[in-house]
């Protein structure tokens, strides 16, 4: 019962992005960076972006500091945004914070991009891990703030 | 020995059971114990049966209630040794009472070029009040760093403690790694230089006796809830003369002795410190925490926590080459809390497991973020134990841990 509950969570497919984040490559090039950390836990996300003139992400990195429903979701949300428009990144991000508050307009969406980020629907039932799957999502708003003032 | 199934059926929360079925399993009382009938009871009395505000009414509820109050703290100065009750102030919590004497003893004494001495590894709210004061007053904040094992080193204490230290401001056990320090040797040493000496007594005050006269110290600090009292109500300890050469902190009602339109003069101490109605029914209830607390015997307590401490240390013998376990290794040091951290399970995925079994532990940084990092990890997990613990709780913990090592075996840790 207990491994079940926790294979639900632990998804191989988050615990393979755990094992091996992706865009884990840190940026030295990036047009912004973005960061955010858990005062709580102390877990930290760091973001770069390179981002064209039309307004496309090009390149990201992202390196994390935390657990592996943090590592996984950071990494999942790298392959998620690479090659959009800045735009679409924006409805990424709403998507995914619907996902988690039971919206199933949010997992429909979602299921159209690419990578693994439909996945993080599993934490969806750990209301207390919920912040360590956003916190990646906070430290990309934090870097498209800063290019955008949003 | 304590009766601990007798201790555990005074406990209603612990009879509960959680996801679907499983016993909880409390081992996070180093972030708040949990409560016994007597003290919840001592609450629904209170509410339910003499209701009224404090120092202020003539009728028979206000009597009622202000005798109780009182008795709350006379309890509160006989458990810590405390030579009367007006050497007693409520506050919230240890947070508050330590913000109360920087923003007040603090802000009056310390001056530029003043040292402030605490300890790397005080909790925030013995840290981040001195860290502040030091900026506005231009003096410098001192750390008394740690040995390898997490005890204080005080190799170098002779000239940490000098003339130009105003306080000393120190953790009597630390609520990450369960280190007990020599509060009342440090004390000596500060005091023979001149300086005030505050202790914060969060994690010691609930699991050993204590004696503020003997420990010496100027200042003594604790919450009510760690030491199965409710939340909302805490305690400082003042040496007579210096709390009353110390002006109020908050201002308003009950803190003062006559009002104009232009001035005012303060009550006598503790009134003086306590503006505002206070939290009546959590005075009530850490008094009734205390009769509960009394009735067992701190002794007896500081023994069984000994005793839990060492039986958890040796059953973590087995993983001690996969796990690192923080703090000294005699259980005498460190009573009480096991800290401990694997390079392959993130503290919140081991929470978690522990979690799904019924397990409740402490993840993260503990309030003690700059110990933490210099562990080199970006938390622990953290188990600690009190008068309801046995043995069986830290072979279910044991149990837990070696599952989730399973469990994330095969992951390395993310880069």
């Amino acid at each position: 019962m207990t491994l079940n509950h926790l294979n639900e969570l632990y998804r191989e497919v988050i615990l393979d992005h755990r094992r091996n984040p992706r865009n884990n490559a840190y940026l030295k090039d990036s047009t912004v960076c973005g960061r955010a950390i858990n005062p709580f836990c102390g877990d930290e996300v760091h973001i770069q972006i390179q981002i064209s003139q039309n307004s496309d992400i090009t390149c990201v990195g992202l390196q994390s500091e935390g657990c592996s429903i943090n590592v996984a979701s950071g990494s999942m949300l790298t392959e998620a945004i690479i090659h959009k428009n800045t735009n679409q990144v924006k409805d990424i991000i709403n998507n995914i914070r619907l996902m988690m508050q039971g919206d199933t307009k949010g997992e429909i969406n979602l299921s159209q991009e690419n990578g693994d980020i439909l996945n993080l629907v599993a934490v969806r039932d750990y209301p207390i891990r919920i912040k360590c799957a956003l916190l990646a999502l906070r430290a990309l708003d934090d870097a498209l703030s800063k290019m955008y003032g949003i | 020995m304590l009766d601990v199934k007798k201790i555990r059926s005074d406990f209603p929360v612990l009879s509960k059971t959680i996801y679907g079925g499983k016993p909880l399993i409390w081992l996070d009382t180093a972030a708040t114990s949990q409560k016994p009938r007597s003290v919840i009871q001592a609450i629904v009395d209170y509410y339910e049966g003499y209701n009224a505000n404090v120092h202020r009414g003539v009728h028979a509820l206000s009597i009622e209630s202000t005798d109780a109050f009182e008795a709350a703290r006379k309890k509160v100065a006989d458990f810590i040794g405390s030579p009367t009750s007006e050497n007693i102030v409520w506050t919230r919590n240890a947070t508050e009472s330590i913000n109360l004497v920087a923003n007040t003893w603090g802000k009056a004494n310390i001056s530029p070029g003043d040292e402030i001495l605490i300890t790397a590894m005080e909790h925030h709210s013995n840290l981040v009040p001195w860290q502040q004061l030091a900026r506005e007053k231009e003096a410098k904040l001192r750390i008394i760093p740690l040995t390898d094992d997490h005890q204080l080193d005080l190799g170098n204490i002779d000239e940490l403690i000098n003339q130009s230290t105003k306080l000393l401001s120190i953790v009597h056990k630390s609520n990450s790694v369960g280190t007990l320090n020599p509060v009342k040797r440090l004390t000596a040493m500060a005091h023979s230089m001149g300086a005030t000496v505050l202790v914060d007594g969060s994690q010691s005050t609930p699991h050993m006796p204590i004696d503020v006269m003997d420990i010496d110290c100027d200042f003594f600090a604790f919450s009510g809830h760690k030491m199965v009292g409710p939340t909302g109500i805490g305690v400082l300890y003042g040496k007579s003369e210096i709390l009353e050469s110390m002006d109020p902190f908050l201002r308003g009602g009950e803190m003062v002795l006559e009002v104009t339109y232009q001035d005012a003069s303060w009550s006598d101490v503790p009134l003086r410190f306590e503006a505002g109605t206070p939290n009546i029914a959590g005075a009530v209830g850490l008094g009734a925490a205390i009769d509960y607390l009394d009735k067992i015997g701190m002794q007896n307590i500081y023994d069984h926590d000994v005793a839990l401490t060492e039986y958890a240390l040796e059953a973590f013998k087995e993983l001690e080459e996969e796990l690192t376990i923080y703090g000294p290794a005699d259980p005498e040091k460190r009573s009480g809390i096991v800290s401990f951290h694997h390079p392959n399970v993130h503290p919140h995925d081991m929470g978690t497991v522990l979690d799904r079994r019924g397990i409740a532990i402490r993840t993260g940084h503990h309030c003690t973020m700059p110990l933490v990092r210099s562990l080199g990890v970006p938390a622990t997990a953290r188990a600690s134990f009190y008068l309801y613990n046995d043995n069986h709780d830290i072979d279910e913990l044991v149990d837990g841990v070696k599952e989730a090592l399973r469990y994330f075996r095969n992951d390395s840790q993310p880069s």
